[in-house]
């Protein structure tokens, strides 16, 4: 999967998540729960839709590592990469 | 004979729209099924019987405005007959009311010329007919029109701020009433949330994505456990205290676009934790999508609103009535926290209580705050 791809799909899925808002205009640097006021009942939605479209299971200690574009893309690169993840 | 009427899904609905019977006379109904479907300022939603019997007549039209507590439908329960002339007297009377008022509008429309499933088609989807142009014969409306003007309506945007407004309409009402009719005192205590969410993390960590609990769960099974020790908090002002047998959480869940529905969780105090996550996650999407049952929007027994995570630390709230209690959940934060002479870090929870003053005192809210706080203590035994 090409970083593009990834970037489709997450922006997708919080688009799912977000209706009223335009995932598509956030910054790489933009916190996005903050900037889409994702709660956290819709947080936990979305991780398990990582899990199920992407196959990337996140940890709880990981939650800290994914709350911008940038790092969540990274993170989920990295996770796919790693053999046997 | 059980009569089936308009059940009133809060104290701010005064009237409600039956959009689609779910059964026709014949047919065996037994409690908890879903018989009709009816439109009021909470959206659309699911109205359930709690009678077993035969659905022996239909008294109201699909399409018809209806106040609360107009009889609906006959069900024959095999029980003695009730004299058929006494109920449906009034029934007659309201349906003639609304008749009046129905019979009105297609005056207006008499010179539209249009199919009848083209005119049913515009009522289903909210189209008027007189900004429709015909293309059938001697200018008769199709339903190929209407499909037309369907299209070439704005997508939902339009049905979704009218939603939004009638529950902005719902809210108010009904916490107008509330500050007007309710002497309100609060009551707040701070809450240690280390034990909480040490044990959280351990249970997560045997738990699959799909299955992980969020602390909210233990605040309602902490909530609904100090309310079994506490029934005066879990009643209804109506000529005085009424106390309720069952403990149905109104759990406050925010719409994204604006305003707020309360779904009850039934029997609270009965659910595991497990249960409860499952409850939540089936009924806050579609509480978001205002597709609730009538029994999750009329039975709520005492509301309860957690303002989760990132978010802001304290909420004093509105009670809902005739409810007598309201209690608060901010969000966990990191702040110093002074014990056995000793100053450390700890994530801090603050919980309130917005109670009736006509109902209880401080002291009953008080212990209620304290024995949340001491379940919360104690998480493997929630």
């Amino acid at each position: 999967m090409t970083e593009s791809e990834i970037k489709n799909t997450v922006i997708k899925l919080l688009k799912q998540i977000a209706p009223d808002k335009d995932p598509a205009a956030l910054q790489p640097d933009d916190n996005i729960r903050e900037k889409l006021e994702i709660d956290s009942f819709d947080s936990l939605r979305f991780i398990v839709q990582l899990e199920e479209q992407l196959a990337v299971t996140t940890p709880e200690e990981d939650y800290g590592k994914i709350s911008t574009l940038r790092n969540l893309i990274t993170y989920i690169m990295k996770k796919k990469n790693e053999p046997n993840a | 004979m059980v009569e089936f009427t308009m059940p009133s899904l809060g104290a701010d609905m005064e009237a409600g729209k039956l959009c689609e019977w779910m059964v026709k006379p014949g047919d065996k109904v037994k409690r908890g099924d879903i018989i009709a479907m009816v439109d009021t300022q909470k959206g659309l939603i699911d109205i359930e019987v709690f009678d077993e019997g035969i659905v022996e007549k239909i008294l109201i039209k699909e399409g018809e405005k209806v106040p609360v507590g107009t009889v609906m439908a006959l069900i024959n329960d095999g029980k003695a007959a009730i004299p058929a002339v006494e109920p449906t007297q009034p029934i007659v009377n309201k349906i003639t009311e609304e008749k009046i008022i129905e019979k009105f509008i297609p005056d207006q429309t008499v010179h539209i010329k249009a199919s009848p499933l083209a005119k049913r088609i515009a009522a289903e989807n909210g189209i008027d007919l007189q900004t429709v142009t015909g293309t059938g014969e001697a200018g008769a409306i199709t339903k190929e029109d209407v499909e037309k003007a369907i299209s070439q309506k704005s997508p939902v945007s339009e049905e979704v701020i009218q939603v939004t407004e009638k529950v902005r309409i719902a809210v108010a009402a009904a916490m107008s009433k509330s500050n007007r009719e309710i002497p309100h005192y609060y009551l707040a205590t701070k809450v240690d949330m280390s034990n909480a969410l040490n044990w959280l993390n351990e249970a997560n960590k045997q738990r699959t994505v799909k299955q992980r609990l969020l602390p909210v769960v233990l605040m309602i099974k902490s909530l609904a456990k100090a309310l079994v020790e506490v029934p005066d908090l879990n009643a209804y002002w109506e000529n005085g205290l009424q106390k309720k047998t069952d403990i149905n959480i109104g759990f406050a869940v925010s719409l994204r676009t604006g305003g707020v529905m309360v779904p009850a969780i039934h029997n609270t105090e009965k659910m595991t934790l497990d249960e409860l996550m499952t409850t939540l996650n089936d009924m806050i999407p579609r509480a978001r999508a205002m597709k609730l049952r009538s029994s999750e929007l009329s039975d709520s027994t005492v509301t309860m609103t957690s303002l989760g995570e990132g978010s802001t630390e304290l909420v004093f709230g509105v009670i809902y009535p005739p409810q007598v209690a309201l209690i608060g959940f901010g969000s966990i934060t990191q702040q110093p926290w002074a014990e056995k002479e000793m100053l450390g870090v700890r994530p801090v929870l603050n919980v309130t209580l917005a109670a009736d003053h006509r109902a209880t005192d401080g002291a009953t809210g008080g212990r209620l705050l304290t024995l949340i706080n001491q379940y919360l203590q104690k998480p493997e035994l929630l």
